[in-house]
């Protein structure tokens, strides 16, 4: 029989033993999810981004809005009823890195895109106050005052293709002048206005 | 998923709960429970000295309590690969159950009130249908059109019985429906800077507000060649097209010569958002004879 006292004095064997344990956890839950179809192939019919909606997605980072809100509707009659069908794994393989967030301060916006107008969620962003009395989130009036260059929205688009997401070259080639002068207000509605609405799979009622 | 994978899961969850269940037996050294001794570990330190005792039995009986509640999750859910689990339980058949109940129970509800006219829902007996259909719109309506539905600015006022897009029952479900796309199109280059100063006050006159009369009578012609064709000649608007009554005194963008020069400049392309995708049939019925309630 092995004796606590062979391990707790042989640094090398317990941490193998440690090792083993808890790797076991990440090789059973994490490694399969690499090589299954309905989580490395995408949903059918899904476009990238557009150049514009790329960029809005970066303010969306950038302004932290993910550490509010989730992208991510859980299989629960409360929350379909509310934001539409569940997500699902396949469609999230083309983002990088995913956004699906851990806390919901604001609601999900999964499937936000088509819900609201353009102009609502430029009043919205400009102050939520504005349109909802009782919101508490944050103002972001800059949006409206500094634009994009497009300088690297092709190379993020290189980027993201080395890791798999099918950029055309005409994409990448038309990048700047796609975004070049734009808003980061006009950027950041197209994004949530595409959310959700990459594919047409699911019926949102 | 494939045979390996599933193997692979199953022996590496299968490995790590027995292969911690035989660490925690085999480093037990045949100890009895709670069994104290005076042999230590045989190192002293400024002569404290580390006693070597057993694990204690509550202790002990917590980490067998917890590989047992491992093992039989397992065997219940679905954890090993593409074991089903004795339940067959799975999270979107959950889902499934919740829609089932809440259609069994929920339907009947709506079905009943499905069937009643609109005016018959605004008979005080049917007083639930109109709050359901007041919740429905506090969900889904009035983080643009206000709690009340008295709009804002760019968001119409729904209680003040002037309709865009008409205000029938039929209209008001087509609006719900499929949504409207607003085009007032930018006459700024068409008009000149001098020709939007001369509409804006022929616009204000047709309101009965306060305006340059000389200057608005200058923008007459234009208004019936470039605008009478979507607001009609005498500006009453035109439902089919969603061009507002400008005879009313009722503005979506603002009444002051600034405002509405620059809806002049510019254009305005409110959109009203399709539901139809979200609501159901029943729902965007009881939705509509609130809607209309608000303007009774």
């Amino acid at each position: 029989m092995i004796k606590h006292e062979t391990i707790e004095k042989n640094v090398g064997l317990m941490a193998v033993l440690i090792i083993l344990v808890i790797s076991g956890g990440g090789l059973a839950e994490i490694v399969p999810l690499f090589f299954k179809d309905s989580t490395t192939k995408p949903i059918e019919g899904m476009r990238t981004y557009t150049a514009l909606e790329l960029e809005g997605r970066d303010i969306y980072i950038r302004e932290g809005c993910h550490v509010c809100h989730t992208q991510m509707v859980r299989p629960f009659r409360a929350e379909t009823e509310r934001y539409g069908h569940f997500s699902t794994a396949n469609e999230h393989v083309w983002e990088h890195p995913f956004l699906w967030g851990s806390k919901r301060t604001g609601p999900d916006l999964a499937r936000v895109g088509g819900r609201y107008s353009d102009d609502w969620q430029r009043a919205h962003l400009y102050n939520p106050r504005d349109v909802v009395p009782t919101s508490k989130m944050p103002s972001y009036p800059w949006l409206f005052e500094r634009q994009l260059s497009g300088a690297q929205t092709g190379q993020k688009m290189e980027t993201l293709r080395t890791l798999g997401v099918p950029f055309t070259d005409e994409q990448i080639a038309n990048a700047r002048s796609d975004v070049q002068g734009k808003y980061e207000i006009d950027a950041l509605v197209a994004y949530l206005q595409a959310l959700g609405k990459t594919h047409s799979n699911y019926s949102t009622r | 998923m494939s045979a390996f994978w599933s193997a692979w899961i199953s022996i590496i969850t299968l490995g790590v709960i027995f292969g911690c269940t035989w660490l925690l037996f085999a480093t037990r050294k045949g100890q009895k429970y709670n069994e104290t001794t005076e042999e230590t570990v045989g190192h002293a330190f400024d002569g404290i000295e580390e006693l070597d005792n057993p694990l204690p039995k509550w202790w002990f009986q917590m980490f067998v309590a917890t590989v047992i509640f491992g093992l039989v999750y397992l065997l219940l859910y679905p954890g090993l690969g593409n074991f089903k689990g004795l339940l067959g339980w799975t999270s979107t058949g959950q889902w499934e159950e919740e829609m089932q109940y809440a259609e069994k129970h929920y339907a009947p509800v709506f079905e009943r009130f499905a069937q009643l006219s609109i005016e018959e829902l605004h008979q005080p007996a049917n007083a639930e249908g109109l709050r359901i259909g007041q919740r429905l719109f506090a969900n889904n309506c009035s983080v643009c059109h206000g709690v009340g539905g008295v709009g804002a600015y760019g968001f119409p006022n729904l209680t003040n019985n002037d309709w865009l897009y008409g205000g029938t029952e039929e209209n008001i479900k087509t609006t719900l429906v499929q949504g409207r796309n607003g085009a007032m199109p930018a006459w700024g280059d068409v008009l000149g800077e001098d020709g939007i100063r001369d509409m804006s006050h022929y616009v204000l006159s047709l309101a009965n507000r306060e305006h340059d009369a000389e200057s608005a009578s200058r923008a007459q012609p234009q208004f019936a060649a470039l605008c009478a064709a979507c607001h009609m000649p005498d500006g009453t608007g035109m439902h089919a097209l969603g061009a507002p009554n400008l005879t009313n005194d009722i503005w979506l963008y603002g009444g002051s010569f600034e405002q509405i020069a620059h809806t002049l400049r510019h254009g305005r392309f409110g959109v009203m958002p399709a539901f139809g995708g979200q609501l159901s049939d029943d729902q965007i019925h009881l939705i509509t004879a609130y809607v209309k309630s608000l303007s009774k």
